[in-house]
């Protein structure tokens, strides 16, 4: 019933004021990809799975397909695309057994992870610790977190606002690797850090 | 006396942390407000609040841009959203569980224009995420895409 209601409201509302045109245009993303979008109108379906592949609706309500290209759609949606914020990014940080210490190439890496956060002008952090299977779960959980805290406190004395960085820890919940309990694995003594 | 006291302040301390995560999960951020250019507000409850980076994105807000404004959002599944000089998009449905990546996103662009990349939620389930306008709705099956209405 309500869905015959809104039905026949969508039709009185077409009859006396056709929708303003519409322009759709599918994207590649930043390695090549093109996903799938589904232009639902009425009962009609329009697929666009191909770079640059556009719908038009114009305002008589006639849609037509076209190709457009990466500049043309520059022009016409400069603004919208030069507003879209800086991509998620993720770093694993990994630990020396045992302890909530970085290893030496980590060190290099939170030193990039850190340039990539001071680019972004609001960035939102979240810091989670993990272990390897070494170790009670208990002082796995205390160690993840141990981990994650450490990370955040460079964060924060790097000058980013702790309020903006969430850390927690899984203990030896989620590890990268799977192995069998009371294995030291390199890999699974991680933090990781997503940036948004 | 003094062990009925404890117990009614451990009670007492218990219900105020239940409030608090529940009005946590009640309220939790659909998203981020990450850009910010020219005139540009948030619409929440009827009331219009300026538009900041940084400050957080719910759901049911629209966002609405002059004709020199620009906005940009980071969503809690890590879609993100843009949109150009007069625009009005509004949030009308978020949801977004980030232990199972299930959810939900309806977003309704009146006029003007908008650039979607697409987050986990469509990875997980791709009939997640659904844009509106006046003369369509579009499904989106993990992609990135850019919509006009109007001329």
């Amino acid at each position: 019933m309500g869905a015959v209601l809104i039905g026949l409201y969508a039709a009185a509302a077409m009859f006396f004021s056709p929708p303003p045109p519409q322009t759709v245009v599918i994207l590649p993303g930043p390695d090549g990809h093109v996903g799938t979008l589904v232009v639902q109108r009425g009962g009609d379906e329009t697929v666009l799975n191909a770079p640059y592949s556009a719908s038009r609706i114009a305002a008589d309500g006639t849609e037509n397909r076209a190709q457009l290209s990466a500049t043309a759609v520059k022009q016409e949606f400069g603004s919208a695309l030069g507003a879209l914020p800086a991509r998620p990014v993720s770093f694993n940080l990994y630990f020396i057994s045992g302890k909530d210490e970085l290893t030496e190439p980590s060190k290099l890496e939170l030193d990039k992870a850190m340039a990539e956060l001071k680019r972004r002008p609001v960035p939102d952090i979240v810091v989670i610790g993990h272990t390897d299977t070494v170790g009670s779960l208990e002082s796995n959980d205390q160690l993840s977190l141990a981990r994650a805290e450490r990370v955040r406190n460079a964060l924060v004395q790097q000058g980013l606002a702790a309020e903006r960085i969430f850390a927690a820890g899984r203990g030896e919940r989620e590890p990268l690797v799977r192995t069998a309990d009371g294995v030291a694995e390199p890999r699974n003594r991680r933090v990781e850090v997503n940036v948004r | 006396m003094h062990i009925r006291l404890s117990v009614l302040a451990t009670r007492w301390l218990a219900a105020v942390l239940l409030a608090t995560f529940a009005g946590v999960s009640l309220a939790a951020d659909a998203g981020h407000l990450k850009t910010v250019k020219g005139s540009a507000h948030i619409e929440r409850d009827g009331k219009q609040v300026p538009a900041a980076a940084g400050m957080a994105i719910l759901e049911s807000d629209t966002l609405v841009t002059g004709a020199d404004g620009s906005m940009g959002v980071t969503m809690a599944d890590n879609c993100l959203l843009s949109v150009g000089p007069n625009s009005t998009l509004a949030i009308e449905k978020y949801a977004f569980d980030s232990t199972t990546h299930a959810g939900s996103f309806d977003a309704s662009l009146e006029q003007g224009t908008l650039a979607v990349v697409s987050g986990k939620m469509v990875k997980q389930s791709p009939d997640a995420m659904r844009v509106r306008t006046p003369a369509t709705v579009m499904a989106v099956r993990g992609t990135e895409f850019v919509v006009k209405v109007g001329q």
